[in-house]
């Protein structure tokens, strides 16, 4: 049978943040479209995972040119296809527009956000099929499984992810060649391969968006560190609230089964290979390693003391070695372009990429891949388009809940584990978020220690009272309550649950709270000493909105949306705020069409 | 009367019958015998758990340990649409409270309540892996993205 040669490519991202965009829709429209045009045998649409570009989705790529066309909508297809796919008319106004310049980018590769990034473990995201394994294969995919298990030993696998250098983005950084290491040397009949697919960190999304737009390889990644270990089975641990990243893992898997690439004797090297998925039931301590554990036996997702290490005494107290979705999606490249490959990118001590998850008050938000040691500015400026509306930075949590906020004097930071341990802050799973000056940093460390105490498993004590009377002090201050030692006391206790705690949750809970007291202390100085929130953001401390006589217009928009009826006045005259009535929402700054109201 | 009862809770229980016969008799698959329990009821009635315990060969406070310790279980009735609204980092910075506060007003319930027609039940998680859309909301598979309290009204009157 001869295979179709189509004149062009339509890739529609159907990653779950443009499927939310309404990317379904737009496939609809193309594919009746090009029925209408008589088009349907020229032109391929393909449907991919993540561009990483979610929030100017739902993104359309036309190739051979490489066009990208971002927030199409339905009513826009026709013309695509009158312009673009018959005339070979580029719609301009469909282009990504950079946000200083202003400037038109027809070409992928050509815009900011993409130009400094380095994919190897999100290459084919966004490029692929992802429910095809055909595309996955055309691509080069599961060469490098074939390589370890024919041309390679065990030993030879884990010695080239040693040289390697690549070390787990699930949080901690350890070697992984180490790891496996130590899971191949226990000495068992029955092994198992755990990934860890949790990714409970809230404003992370990478796991998902590779699972989503490129399954194989992580299945890949899988199988081979299964090989080095001498391991036959496998899980894939999803959280429950990835319900597209399960269904087409689950596809995925059954394709790799129809192609004998899971099961009995895989490329006829003996090698056998069973991969199951479970579904998490939620429990954030679930992505701690023991807890995960736990929950695929059936139990509750507690952690329990290490030793003994998974590596030793894992799943159903067999040797387990369990590694992260990205880490796992490294694991192809690394076999197959060799371990001097990727360590020729990074810096000493943290080899290849890093995938990072960039969000809050930036102009670009999305998964951006970039080489170890690029600094945090050219991330957020260069990749990110720096803040919006212009706002001046403030500081950038990295890390989620075990992490901290790094301020603008550490901007020219080489990104990598060390360094962002240094300055207090943490890798953790690539969340990054974005800060800007209304951001209330003493509100920042009681959201995160709010999310850890509400997730505490409650087994230790220093982590289930700890992180209680922690949030009681932060709640206390940001309600304007705060005392003369408040400041020291979370010090105290910050350190005291370091120190102390069972599991990693409980031991880095107290991170974010320290990092800005440590960057940030004037602010929770003002909120106890001077009964101010600098940022205005807790609301007991915000200062009442006034409305400037000589700009209001006298229009009365404000007084519709104030929810307390805190303004009076008559139309075409000078309104006025009461002071004492205001609870300073700012509904009323937001609807001033003349920005005449300001908080004073 | 204890007859009739009998018939009735017979019927009632064989959907979760089904699923056990799908399972062997392992602890492993408590976790996964659960949720597809509960997709079938929509929550997890005691009866429902005893049948569970029985089945698995499990103690009954084996099986409520771990019903109680997963937020994803629920032993209360719950509404025809799961709205789960994102509390995450990014959704926290760019203004999920607001997008919360508008549900709570719309469908008159507090977050982790049901509405009284059993329609629409309220929660908030941590981030849905959507951050690029901040702020977020999922209604029950589908995901809905850059949300402002405005557009609230609109999109719930989709599902009901
Ligand atoms: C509270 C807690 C939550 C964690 N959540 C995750 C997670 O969601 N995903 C993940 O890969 N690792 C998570 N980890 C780290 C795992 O315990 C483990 O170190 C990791 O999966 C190992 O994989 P790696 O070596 O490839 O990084 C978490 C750890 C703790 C203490
Ligand atoms: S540190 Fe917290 S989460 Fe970890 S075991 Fe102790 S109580 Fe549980
Ligand atoms: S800030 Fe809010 S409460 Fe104060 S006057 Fe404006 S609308 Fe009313
Ligand atoms: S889902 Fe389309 S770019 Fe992320
Ligand atoms: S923080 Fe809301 S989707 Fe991630």
């Amino acid at each position: 049978m001869k295979e179709t040669i189509y004149r062009s490519h339509v890739l529609v991202c159907t990653g779950t943040g443009c499927v939310s965009s309404g990317s379904k829709n737009i496939k609809m429209a193309l594919e009746d479209e090009l029925a209408a045009k008589d088009l349907s045998d020229e032109i391929k649409i393909v449907e991919t995972g993540c561009h990483g570009f979610c929030e100017k989705g739902p993104i359309m790529i036309v190739y051979p040119e490489g066009v990208f066309y971002c927030q199409v909508e339905s009513e826009d297809v026709a013309e695509i296809v009158e312009e673009h796919l018959l005339k070979g008319r580029i719609v301009d106004r469909l282009l990504f527009k950079e946000p200083f310049t202003e400037e038109n980018i027809p070409s992928y590769s050509d815009i900011d956000f993409y130009k400094k990034q380095k994919r190897i473990v999100l290459a084919n995201c966004g490029r692929i099929d992802p429910e095809d394994i055909n595309e996955y294969i055309a691509l080069g995919g599961y060469e490098a499984v074939g390589k370890a298990l024919t041309k390679m030993t065990p030993q030879e696998v884990i010695d080239e992810v040693k040289k390697a250098g690549l070390r787990g983005r699930g949080g901690g950084g350890f070697p992984t060649g180490l790891k496996w290491q130590f899971a191949r040397n226990s000495d068992s009949e029955k092994k198992y391969v755990i990934c860890n697919a949790d990714e409970g960190d809230p404003g992370a999304f990478m796991d998902r968006s590779l699972l989503e737009g490129d399954p194989h390889r992580v299945i890949e990644g899988m199988m081979t560190a299964a090989y080095a270990i001498g391991a036959d089975e496998g899980y894939v641990y999803v959280r429950a609230e990835y319900p597209l990243a399960i269904r087409r893992l689950e596809k995925a898997i059954k394709q790799a089964e129809e192609y004998g690439l899971l099961g009995e004797d895989i490329f006829g090297s003996g090698f056998n290979f069973k991969l199951h998925i479970k579904k998490g039931a939620g429990a954030f301590v679930c992505g701690e390693e023991t807890a995960l554990m736990a929950s695929i036996e059936g139990k509750r997702g507690m952690p329990r003391p290490r030793p003994p290490y998974p590596a030793v005494s894992g799943l159903w107290g067999k040797p387990t070695n369990i590694n992260n979705v990205e880490t796992l999606g490294n694991i192809p490249y690394i076999i197959k372009e060799g371990s001097e490959a990727f360590s020729s990118i990074g810096t000493e001590g943290s080899k290849g990429t890093k995938v990072f998850a960039l969000t809050g008050k930036i102009n670009n938000t999305g998964l951006v891949e970039v080489p170890m040691g690029t600094t945090l500015r050219e991330v957020i400026f260069d990749i990110g388009g720096g803040l919006q509306e212009g706002k001046k930075y403030k500081a950038v949590q990295t890390g989620g809940p075990s992490g901290g906020c790094i301020p603008e004097e550490y901007l020219d930071l080489p990104i990598d584990y060390d360094s962002l341990l240094e300055v207090g802050a943490m890798m953790g799973s690539g969340g990054m978020v974005v800060m800007d000056e209304g951001t209330c940093m003493v509100d920042v460390a009681r959201f995160f220690l709010n999310f850890t105490q509400s997730e505490s498993c409650g087994k230790c004590t220093p982590c289930r009272e700890g992180t209680k009377r922690m949030l009681e002090i932060l709640n206390r201050i940001c309600e304007g309550e705060g005392e003369e030692g408040d400041i020291e006391l979370l010090e105290d206790l910050g350190q005291h649950i370091k120190d102390t705690a069972l599991c990693g949750l409980g031991q880095t809970a107290p991170n974010p709270v320290l990092s800005t007291i440590h960057y940030f202390r004037n602010e929770y100085e003002a909120h106890i000493y001077e009964n101010k929130c600098p940022a205005g953001v807790c609301k007991e401390l915000a200062a009442a909105y006034v409305i400037d006589e000589s700009s209001c217009v006298g229009c009365g928009q404000c007084v519709k949306v104030c929810p307390v009826d805190a303004i009076s006045g008559k139309p075409k005259e000078t309104y006025v705020i009461d002071a004492e009535t205001c609870i300073s929402c700012g509904a009323c700054a937001d609807r001033c069409p003349v920005d005449a109201i300001s908080q004073g | 009367m204890a007859e009739i009862k009998e018939e009735k809770l017979e019927k009632y229980l064989t959907p979760v019958r089904k699923i056990l016969e799908r399972y062997e008799k392992k602890e492993h698959y408590l976790i996964p015998v659960l949720q597809e329990a509960q997709e079938e009821y929509g929550y997890l009635p005691e009866e429902v758990l005893k049948e569970v315990a029985s089945g698995l060969d499990l103690s009954l406070s084996q099986v409520y340990g771990v019903v109680t310790f997963y937020s994803q279980f629920h032993q209360e009735p719950r509404g025809k649409n799961i709205i789960r609204v994102c509390m995450g980092t990014a959704c926290h910075v760019r203004g999920g409270d607001k997008v919360l506060e508008a549900l709570k007003d719309e469908l008159n319930v507090d977050s982790g309540e049901t509405t009284e027609d059993l329609k629409f039940t309220l929660e908030s998680v941590a981030c849905v892996g959507a951050c690029g859309l901040a702020p977020v909301m999922m209604v029950n598979d589908n995901t809905h993205g850059r949300l402002t309290p405005e557009k609230i009204p609109e999109i719930l009157a989709k599902y009901s």
